[in-house]
């Protein structure tokens, strides 16, 4: 009896701690979030502020007149709807060739054995790695030379040697995934190699291509150094630079509210998608030091 | 994560047949090279050209006559000579080089401190702060710096108020770019809130893969919770610490575009990091030559961290 009391008795005392440490951590979580998510609330609070409650001393942390007034503005914007047209005919045709060029590289790597494999595999985990900054001069010398400068299909090529490599590792990894017992069951059945690609590889592998195309997608809508060189017109400028031209194109002072709610706008598709890879982008990063 | 990769195997084992020894046919050996190609081609173009042009470009005088006429004029090391030869060069690099230990530093302490906590966390808290890491992962770059230049804002910005409400006047009307070392602590800020997310949520997978017995058993041992990070947790996770340090290095020593937008594409010279050094001397001084042999040191800088990347790779047997 007195035995098994004083075993409860720091038993209780240890529950209670754990609860007190649980706290603890959990207030932590929240101060965490709070800080990190903070800038994001920031800017979408502002774009859907009035103007004078924008410009107030005494920052006003939740909207007290709502208006959608500032995503009209930024919308009217001169070159808004060029800048979206463009952004969207770049990533489009990056998505499009990258996926394309990709698949075929991985299917090589994936289901080929051949000399010349590993520097290949090599090299392209080294041009991930070659800082765009230096590229650009050259980039910008050789494609003027050739009259590609100011021209959208400049860019595109640009973009899809930068995501390549991502896309034919991460696509790769799929494809080794497939059984080969699964194909050649599928050939014995009578169909050709064709056919077993089409109608077992594809099905399997098209989370992967969802994935890579989203990457592209993300990679060619955010890009900005490449974009700013090589596009000069305003008519060809893409989404990122019109952004950006809120204040570098101004010697006036910002328009905040209408320039949150342009950020907005050009954030609201990336969030989007991302959302759902983000964890096949981070492992494709890494690529296979975290074992999924 | 498991049930998206792993391909449910719909035949069973006893229908498959037996597997014969197809015969090599001629087309099988070129097809992988054709495969290839098209790939390779875009890199090469894109990427293996320019790289063979900026090292022949840092051997040429190459201004604006030159830009017109499409040729450059060979002048051996002298771009080498100047830059090497300048002051300002060696503080640009020595800046660059401190700029990229500190994001990298804070970076990878904090990505980690969030992996614990989250490792730490019910369901519910680690959900909540899981989606907070990819909303802020997901903020294009250029969304990111105008949002954070407008929190620095010199009247209106919200941390300016916040500072100067914990008592802290001199942040009351302040313009944050006078001083280069408070500009930066703001650029710093920027990128390593925008990097953080991808560090964490890796490290925190890798957290995952740490076997909960070993960890029990050395504190049963009587092992602290630093112990146990330092000689179970550090050990299993070398790997991931290696290459996501490699990773952010590289995208941390060519960070371009939050300087450049945040300095209204004018950044003042004790700004320049040697990204923006090269192409100011390029694109604004029509020195496409000296430019190229900046440019041409950031990437021999970054040859040595590309390759600690690929060993490591090779050394998990990722590329075999």
């Amino acid at each position: 009896m007195s035995a098994l009391a004083q075993t409860a008795q720091p038993r209780r005392r240890r529950r209670l701690r754990r609860v007190v440490r649980r706290f603890w951590l959990n207030l932590l979580g929240l101060v965490l979030f709070a800080v990190m998510v903070f800038p994001v609330y920031w800017m979408v609070a502002t774009a859907f502020k009035r103007g004078n409650d924008v410009l107030s001393f005494t920052p006003q942390f939740v909207p007290r007149h709502p208006t959608l007034a500032n995503f009209r503005d930024a919308i009217d914007r001169e070159l808004f709807w060029s800048s979206v047209r463009n952004s969207l005919i770049v990533v489009g045709a990056v998505v499009l060739a990258s996926v394309v060029l990709a698949f075929l590289a991985a299917l090589a790597l994936a289901k080929f054995r051949f000399y010349g494999r590993r520097a290949f595999v090599v090299i392209i985990f080294s041009v991930q790695m070659v800082p765009l900054a230096a590229l650009i001069i050259p980039l910008y010398i050789t494609l003027s030379s050739v009259g590609q400068v100011d021209r959208l299909s400049g860019v595109v090529i640009a973009y899809v040697a930068l995501v390549l490599p991502f896309c034919v590792w991460t696509l790769r990894g799929f494809l080794a995934g497939v059984p080969k017992e699964l194909e050649e069951a599928a050939m014995v059945d009578g169909s050709t190699r064709f056919g077993a690609f089409v109608r077992i590889l594809l099905p399997l592998v098209g989370p992967g291509l969802v994935a890579t195309s989203i990457f592209a997608f993300i990679q060619a809508w955010n890009e900005y150094i490449i974009a700013y060189v090589l596009l000069s017109s305003a008519s060809k400028q893409t989404v990122t630079i019109w952004l950006a031209n809120f204040t570098t194109g101004t010697t006036r002072g910002v328009d905040w509210a209408t320039l949150m709610a342009g950020a907005t706008l050009t954030a609201l598709p990336v969030v989007v998608f991302f959302v759902l890879v983000h964890r096949r982008i981070a492992f494709g990063l890494t690529a296979g030091a975290v074992k999924q | 994560m498991k049930d998206e990769t792993a391909v449910p195997l719909a035949v069973e084992p006893a229908l498959v047949p037996a597997r014969r020894r197809r015969r090599v046919r001629p087309g099988r050996a070129v097809s992988p090279y054709l495969l290839l190609l098209p790939a390779l081609a875009v890199i090469v173009a894109v990427l293996g050209y320019p790289l063979y042009r900026l090292v022949a470009l840092s051997f040429q005088e190459y201004g604006l006559a030159e830009l017109i006429a499409r040729e450059g004029r060979w002048i051996g090391l002298d771009n080498y000579e100047t830059i090497l030869g300048d002051r300002r060069f060696w503080t640009v690099l020595g800046r660059t080089v401190a700029f990229t230990a500190v994001t990298v530093g804070l970076t990878m302490v904090l990505g980690t401190l969030i992996a614990l906590l989250l490792a730490r966390l019910g369901t519910f808290m680690r959900l909540l702060i899981t989606t907070g890491l990819v909303l802020v992962w997901s903020m294009p770059p250029v969304v990111s710096v105008n949002i954070w230049s407008w929190m620095v804002d010199y009247e209106f910005g919200v941390l300016n108020w916040g500072l100067a409400e914990l008592g802290l006047d001199y942040f009351a009307r302040h313009d944050w770019f006078v001083n280069p070392i408070e500009g930066f602590a703001v650029i710093t800020a920027i990128v390593v809130w925008g990097a953080i997310p991808f560090v964490a949520i890796t490290i925190f997978a890798g957290l995952t893969q740490v076997s909960g017995e070993m960890v029990e058993a050395a504190s049963i041992d009587g092992a602290g919770a630093f112990r146990i990070f330092r000689d179970i947790t550090l050990p299993i996770l070398k790997p991931i610490f290696v290459i996501l340090a490699s990773l952010s290095v590289i995208w941390n020593f060519q960070v371009f575009s939050q300087i450049w937008i945040i300095r209204n594409a004018r950044p003042e010279e004790h700004y320049f990091l040697l990204s923006i050094y090269s192409f100011v001397e390029s694109f604004n001084a029509s020195r496409y030559g000296l430019g190229s042999a900046i440019a041409l040191v950031m990437v021999l800088a970054m040859l040595c961290v590309t390759f600690v990347y690929i060993r490591q790779m090779v050394r998990i047997g990722e590329i075999d």
